[in-house]
C-alpha cells in the first residue's frame, strides 16, 4: 500500500504542478473533473444557464473577473452545503418530505452552532466591556461575577479611553497584546513579545496577509499538507503562488515524513519553483493526528536548513483527545533547541474560534511572528494598518482565551468544569464516531488525536466508482450527496481537502451534541450497508 | 527606485549570513562554510583579492536570502503605501510614548476622542454577549425592555448567536433588515441576496477591488485627493491607479470633461479602465455631490463601460442642507431604464461613520447592483473563505438599519444622542472651517459632510527649502512641526494625492467641541508663527 501511494503521489506532483503553474487561463481548470480541483459548483441554485448573455458587454464578468479569483476553491462551503440548506428549508415548508426530521451539519468546525454553550465567564466580561457604563451600578453585581467585573475594568483600562467603539493600534490593543504575550509564556516557559504580535479578524486573514507577504509570481511555491484545509490552496490560488504539495501518510497516522518534505522540495525546485515557505497544521486538520515532540524537531531542522518560512497553524492547540499525545507550540520547540530570533523564521497561527471556547463568530486571532527583521515587520504593519484593525471583541476575547482565570478566582471553578465538560464530551464524540466508522464496510478512519474533525477512507466499489462518473461527479462527493438525502447528515467531500488520487474521503466534525451521536452512528451505519448493498459488484 | 534597494540589501545580507554562520556548530559543513574556508582562498590565488571579496559578497548574500528578506517581498506590498497611519502617526505615537499630550486628529475614530457610543446598541450587544442574563429576573433592573426583544430577535437570527459562525455573506435576517433600510432611503426594492456584510466596509472594498484587477493594465478611477485605501488596495493587488482630479476651487466639485481626459490618456497608455471609484460625501474633501453631478458620472461610467463604485460611508454626515445625501443607486433608478437596468454598481456602508462612530466593531455591508449572478456566485466564494464576517458587528449593522422608531421605550434616548451627535459635528465643522480660514496663508473649503477639513496650506519657499533640505516633502514637514509645537496629529495632504505644488493637510473635525477652540487657538498661533519664519 505503501509503495502504491509513493508512486501515485510521485505522478501526481508532477501532474500537479504542471497543472498550477500553467498561465493562468479562464475557467477551464475550474470545470474539469479531476480529483485535485474539487469541482464544487457553489450556489447552484442560482441555474447559471439562464443568465450570462444579456451581461456580456459590461465590465464585470465571469470572463473579465480576476483569474486568480475564479481559480480558488473552498469547499467546505460548497455544493453539499447549498443543497443542505434547500433541504432545512424544505423540512420547514413541508415537514415529513425528507426520511430524516433535521440536517446535521457535520461539515463545518462550527461548535457554539450545534448548541455549545458559550464560556460563562469569557462572555461576562465581553458584555460588560461592550456596556461599560453598568460596571458602575449596584445591579451588576448581583448578575454578573466578581472577577469578570474585575477583568472588565482591568480591561478597559488597557484601552486607551476606554473606548471599545475606537479604531486600535492595528497590530491590536498593547495592553490586550501583553496578556496574550504572557499567556504565550506561560504555554511554552519561553519568552514571548507582545510586539511580536498581530491580532486578526479570525486566524484566516493572517494566513492571507502572509500569503500576500510571500507570494510574488505563480514561480513561488508554498508546501501544504495533502489533505489540508482549503483555506491554504484558496488562498496560494488568490495570491497566485503554486501550491507544492506533500503527502501526510495515512498508514502511519497521518504522519508526516521529512523524507517526503525533501522529496517534494526538490520536485518543486527541479521545475523552476522557488519554494518559501512550508505550512503544518498541528492538531491536524481535517486528518486529525497530533504531531510527536522528535518530529516537530525534525520539521524545523528541515525548515532552517532550506532555508524556509514555518507557517505553523496552531489553531487546534486545546483540542487534543488521547492521553499518549501533548500539544507542543512551534515556538516551543524550536526555543528548546536553542533556535533563537535569528535563527528560524517562524509565524504562529491560533484562533478563538477553536478550543473548547469555540467562539467562531468573534472573529478573533492572531499570529505570533519571529525570525523577521525590522523592514520585514513594518511591512506586515503596513499591510494590517491598510484594514485599519480587527475587531476589539475578538481582541479582547484573544486575551482571555490565552489568559483565563486562575486557581482561586472566583470563577475558577465553574469555569473548569464547562472547559473540561466539553474536551471530555468532544473526545467521547470523536472516539464513538472512529469506533463507529472503522466497524463500516470498506471503511478504515485513523483515531481524532487532536483538532475536530474525522477524515475516514472509503474504499468504494467499482460500480459506485462507475456510478459517479455517470453522474459526472467525484466517488466521494457522489457518496456526500447520498448521505446527505438519505439522512441529513451533511459532510464535505475528501477532494475539497484533496487525498492522494484514487483514494476517497470524507471530513466529518465530532460536534453534533453528544445525545445525537448514536442516532447519527445508526444512520450512518445503516445508510452506508444500503449503498454498500447497492453498488457492491 | 529597484537599484538602490538593491545595493543597500547587499551588506545587510551578508551581515546575516555571518550571524547564522556565528551561531552554526563547528562541525556543520554548510555552503557558506566551504565557500569560506576552501573556495575563496583558491580564487583568491588566481584573481584579485577585491573582485574576490565582491563575488564572495554576492554568493553569500544569494544564499543567505531567506525568504521574507526585504529585497524578496512580494513587491506589491513594498509599493503599497498607507499615510493615515504613516510617519506622522507613529512619531505622534512616540511622543505620547514621552508623555505629551496628542490630539489625534489622523483617523475618523470619533470614540478615540471621546463620543460615547450610543446606548441602545451597546444595551442590546451585551445582552447577545452574555445570553444567560435573559433568562436572569434581575435583567430588567440594568436593560430596557425593548433591548431585551431585540437581544432575542438577533439571537434567533442565527443558530449558535454571536459563538457561531453566520452564513459567509451575512446573517440572512440582519441582510433583509438592511434592504428594507435601503428601500426606506432610496424608494426601491433591494435584494438582500445581494447584499453582503463584511469585517468594517474596507475589507469589502479590498475583495471588490481584488475581483476587478487582473494585471498591471487594469485601471481604477479614483479621485485626487483619495482616502489611501484606494491607492494601497490597488497597488497590493497589482493594478493601475488612475487619478481624476477634484477641483478645490470649485468645492471639490468633479468634472466630466477632467474624466474623459484622465480615461483618454490612461488608454494611451495601454491601460484598460475597468472602474471607477466616487467618495460621496468626499473623504477627505468633504464635499456633497449633485443629484445633477451624479447623473452625469453614471452616465459617464455606462458610456465607458465601468463599475461604479460608491463609497457612502459618510451618508448620515451632512453638515448643510443644500447638498442632502443622495445615493449613486437612487439617482441611478430614477434614471429609469436602459441604463437603470445596465450600469454595474457596488455602494459601501458602514457602521464605523455617521453618528454610530463604532470604528472598533469592523462591521460594514456593500449591495450590488446589475452585478452577474456568476460574478455574485465568485464573490460569495471568495467572501466564503474567510467563513463569515463577525457576529456582533453584523447585528450593529442591523441595529444602524433599524434603529428605534417613534412609541419604543428607547426611542426618545436613542434620537436624543444621535441628534446631539450629529449637531455638535455641524458646530464643530463650521469652528473648523472658519479656524483655517482665519489663518495666514491656508484657505479651506466648508465641510459639507463626512468627517475632516481639509485646508489648503499655502508654504513660503523658504519652507520648501527647509523641507528639501531635511529630505522630507513640504506638507511632512510643516505637519511634523504642527505636530512637535501643539501635539495636534494630522495627516498631510501628499498621502491623499494633490495637485503638483499645492499642499493640505486632513484634520478630522472629531475632537471634543470643548476643546475646538483651543485647538484652533494653538494651530494658529503655529501657523502663523511658522509663515513668518519662513516667509
Amino acid at each position: 500500500m505503501w509503495r502504491f501511494i509513493t508512486h501515485k503521489t510521485r505522478n501526481l506532483i508532477t501532474s500537479t504542478i504542471t497543472k498550477t503553474t500553467s498561465p493562468i487561463s479562464s475557467s477551464s481548470s475550474t470545470t474539469t473533473i479531476s480529483p485535485l480541483t474539487a469541482p464544487l459548483r457553489f450556489l447552484s441554485t442560482l441555474q447559471p444557464d439562464s443568465m450570462g448573455s444579456d451581461y456580456s458587454s459590461t465590465p464585470v464578468t465571469i470572463d473579465t473577473i480576476n483569474p486568480k479569483v475564479l481559480k480558488c476553491e473552498y469547499a467546505v462551503r460548497g455544493e453539499i452545503v447549498t443543497l443542505a440548506q434547500k433541504l432545512q428549508q424544505d423540512l420547514k415548508d413541508n415537514p415529513g418530505s425528507h426520511p430524516f426530521d433535521e440536517i446535521l451539519y457535520c461539515n463545518i468546525g462550527n461548535p457554539q452552532s450545534l448548541a455549545q454553550q458559550p464560556i460563562t465567564f469569557f462572555r461576562e466580561v465581553l458584555a460588560l466591556c461592550d456596556h461599560p457604563s453598568i460596571l458602575d451600578k449596584s445591579e451588576t453585581q448581583g448578575l454578573f461575577s466578581a472577577d469578570a467585573i474585575e477583568r472588565a475594568f482591568q480591561i478597559l483600562d488597557q484601552i486607551p479611553g476606554r473606548a471599545t467603539g475606537a479604531y486600535s493600534h492595528s497590530q491590536g490593543i498593547k495592553g490586550l497584546r501583553d496578556t496574550i504575550a504572557s499567556g504565550i509564556e506561560a504555554r511554552d516557559g519561553f519568552p514571548a513579545d507582545p510586539n511580536d504580535l498581530f491580532l486578526t479578524d479570525g486566524a484566516s486573514p493572517a494566513v492571507h496577509m502572509m500569503m500576500q507577504l510571500l507570494i510574488r509570481s505563480e514561480n513561488d511555491g508554498i508546501l501544504c499538507p495533502i489533505p489540508q484545509y482549503p483555506l491554504y490552496s484558496a488562498s496560494i490560488a488568490l495570491h497566485g503562488g503554486t501550491l507544492v504539495p506533500y503527502y501526510l501518510d495515512e498508514q502511519t497516522g497521518w504522519g508526516l515524513e521529512i523524507s517526503e518534505l525533501e522529496h517534494q522540495l526538490k520536485t518543486a525546485k527541479s521545475k523552476g519553483i522557488d519554494v518559501r515557505a512550508l505550512v503544518v497544521i498541528n492538531p491536524g486538520n481535517p486528518t486529525g493526528q497530533v504531531l510527536g515532540e522528535a518530529n516537530q524537531r525534525d520539521i524545523v531542522e528541515f525548515c532552517k536548513r532550506e532555508g524556509l518560512v514555518l507557517l505553523a497553524d496552531e489553531v487546534y492547540q486545546e483540542n487534543v483527545y488521547v492521553p499518549d499525545k501533548k500539544f507542543h507550540s512551534f515556538k516551543k520547540i524550536t526555543r528548546s533547541m536553542g533556535y533563537g530570533e535569528k535563527d528560524i523564521s517562524l509565524v504562529s497561527f491560533q484562533s478563538v474560534s477553536k478550543g473548547f471556547y469555540g467562539e467562531c463568530g468573534k472573529r478573533g486571532g492572531y499570529m505570533e511572528i519571529t525570525g523577521f527583521s525590522p523592514e520585514v515587520r513594518e511591512q506586515i504593519y503596513k499591510l494590517a494598518s491598510v484594514n485599519l484593525c480587527s475587531n476589539i471583541s475578538g481582541q479582547i476575547l484573544a486575551s482571555l482565551v490565552m489568559s483565563p482565570p486562575k486557581v482561586g478566582d472566583e470563577s475558577y471553578e465553574s469555569f473548569s468544569a464547562e472547559k473540561e465538560a466539553i474536551l471530555s464530551s468532544l473526545a467521547r464524540r470523536a472516539k464513538t464516531l472512529e469506533d463507529a466508522l472503522n466497524s463500516l464496510e470498506g471503511v478504515t478512519c485513523n483515531r481524532a488525536e487532536g483538532a475536530m474533525y474525522l477524515f475516514p477512507c472509503i474504499n468504494f466499489p467499482d460500480k459506485a466508482i462507475k456510478a459517479a462518473e455517470a453522474a459526472k461527479t467525484a466517488p466521494d462527493a457522489f457518496y456526500a450527496k447520498h448521505l446527505l438525502n438519505a439522512t441529513g447528515i451533511v459532510v464535505v467531500p475528501g477532494s475539497g481537502f484533496r487525498q492522494v488520487p484514487g483514494t476517497w474521503h470524507f471530513r466529518c466534525t465530532i460536534l453534533p451534541q453528544e445525545e445525537k451521536i448514536p442516532a447519527i452512528v445508526s444512520r450512518l451505519t445503516e445508510f452506508h450497508k444500503k449503498f454498500m448493498d447497492e453498488f457492491r459488484g | 527606485m529597484m537599484p538602490i534597494h538593491h545595493t543597500a540589501c547587499l551588506p545587510r545580507g551578508a551581515n546575516m549570513t555571518k550571524n547564522a554562520h556565528g551561531n552554526k556548530q563547528e562541525n556543520h559543513v554548510t555552503l557558506p562554510h566551504l565557500l569560506n574556508s576552501i573556495v575563496l582562498p583558491f580564487l583568491e590565488l588566481l584573481y584579485s583579492r577585491t573582485r574576490v571579496v565582491k563575488v564572495k559578497e554576492v554568493l553569500l548574500f544569494k544564499m543567505s536570502s531567506k525568504p521574507l528578506n526585504y529585497e524578496n517581498l512580494n513587491e506589491n506590498v513594498k509599493k503599497c503605501q498607507y499615510a493615515v497611519r504613516g510617519e506622522l502617526y507613529l512619531r505622534a505615537s512616540e511622543l505620547q510614548k514621552e508623555g505629551k499630550k496628542i490630539i489625534f486628529t489622523n483617523v475618523g475614530n470619533p470614540h478615540a476622542l471621546g463620543q460615547k457610543p450610543l446606548t441602545f446598541p451597546r444595551q442590546v450587544i451585551a445582552l447577545c454577549q452574555a445570553p444567560f442574563l435573559l433568562d436572569d429576573p434581575n435583567v430588567g433592573l440594568l436593560f430596557p425592555a425593548d433591548a431585551i426583544a431585540r437581544a432575542k430577535h438577533y439571537l434567533s437570527l442565527n443558530s449558535g448567536g454571536l459563538g457561531a459562525y453566520s452564513d459567509s455573506r451575512g446573517i440572512p435576517g440582519v441582510r433583509k433588515e438592511i434592504a428594507d433600510f435601503i428601500k426606506r432611503r432610496d424608494g426601491y426594492l433591494s435584494d438582500p441576496e445581494l447584499i453582503f456584510l463584511t469585517d468594517g466596509a474596507s475589507k469589502g472594498i479590498m475583495q471588490i477591488l481584488h475581483t476587478i484587477i487582473r494585471g498591471p493594465k487594469d485601471g481604477v478611477l479614483v479621485p485626487v485627493p483619495q482616502y489611501p485605501l484606494y491607492s494601497a488596495t490597488i497597488s497590493l493587488y497589482g493594478g493601475s491607479l488612475v487619478p481624476y482630479y477634484l477641483e478645490e476651487t470649485a468645492d471639490w466639485g468633479l468634472d466630466i470633461n477632467d474624466l474623459r481626459q484622465s480615461i483618454g490618456q490612461a488608454r494611451q497608455n495601454g491601460i484598460t479602465v475597468r472602474a471607477m471609484v466616487i467618495i460621496n460625501p468626499g473623504n477627505p474633501t468633504g464635499q456633497c455631490l449633485s443629484e445633477a453631478n451624479l447623473r452625469q458620472i453614471i452616465q459617464f461610467c455606462n458610456e465607458e463601460n465601468l463599475v461604479l463604485l460608491g463609497d457612502e460611508v459618510y451618508q448620515q454626515n451632512i453638515y448643510q442642507d443644500e447638498h442632502p445625501f443622495i445615493s449613486a443607486r437612487k439617482v441611478l433608478f430614477d434614471m429609469g431604464p436602459p441604463i437603470s437596468k445596465e450600469l454595474q454598481l457596488v455602494s459601501f456602508h458602514t457602521v464605523s461613520k455617521g453618528y454610530w462612530g463604532e470604528c472598533g466593531q469592523r462591521g460594514g455591508y456593500f449591495e450590488m447592483t446589475n452585478i452577474p449572478p456568476k460574478s455574485v456566485e465568485e464573490i460569495y466564494k471568495v467572501a466564503s473563505i474567510s467563513l463569515s464576517p463577525n457576529v456582533p458587528a453584523q447585528i450593529f449593522l442591523g441595529l444602524l438599519a433599524n434603529p428605534p422608531k417613534p412609541g419604543d421605550i428607547s426611542y426618545e434616548q436613542f434620537s436624543r444622542e444621535s441628534k446631539g451627535i450629529l449637531e455638535s459635528l455641524r458646530r464643530r465643522a463650521h469652528i473648523m472651517t472658519d479656524g483655517f480660514n482665519s489663518c495666514r496663508n491656508v484657505v479651506c473649503n466648508f465641510t459639507e459632510g463626512a468627517m475632516y477639513s481639509f485646508p489648503q496650506i499655502k508654504l513660503p519657499p523658504g519652507a520648501i527649502d527647509a523641507a528639501k533640505e531635511l529630505g522630507k516633502a513640504p506638507d511632512v514637514f510643516y505637519c511634523l512641526k504642527l505636530l512637535e509645537a501643539t501635539g495636534i496629529s494630522t495627516v498631510p495632504g501628499s498621502g491623499f494625492g494633490q495637485k503638483e505644488g499645492v499642499f493640505h493637510l486632513r484634520t478630522t473635525i472629531l475632537p471634543a467641541e470643548e476643546d475646538m477652540p483651543a485647538i484652533m487657538a494653538s494651530f494658529k498661533k503655529f501657523n502663523d508663527e511658522f509663515m513668518q519664519q519662513y516667509e
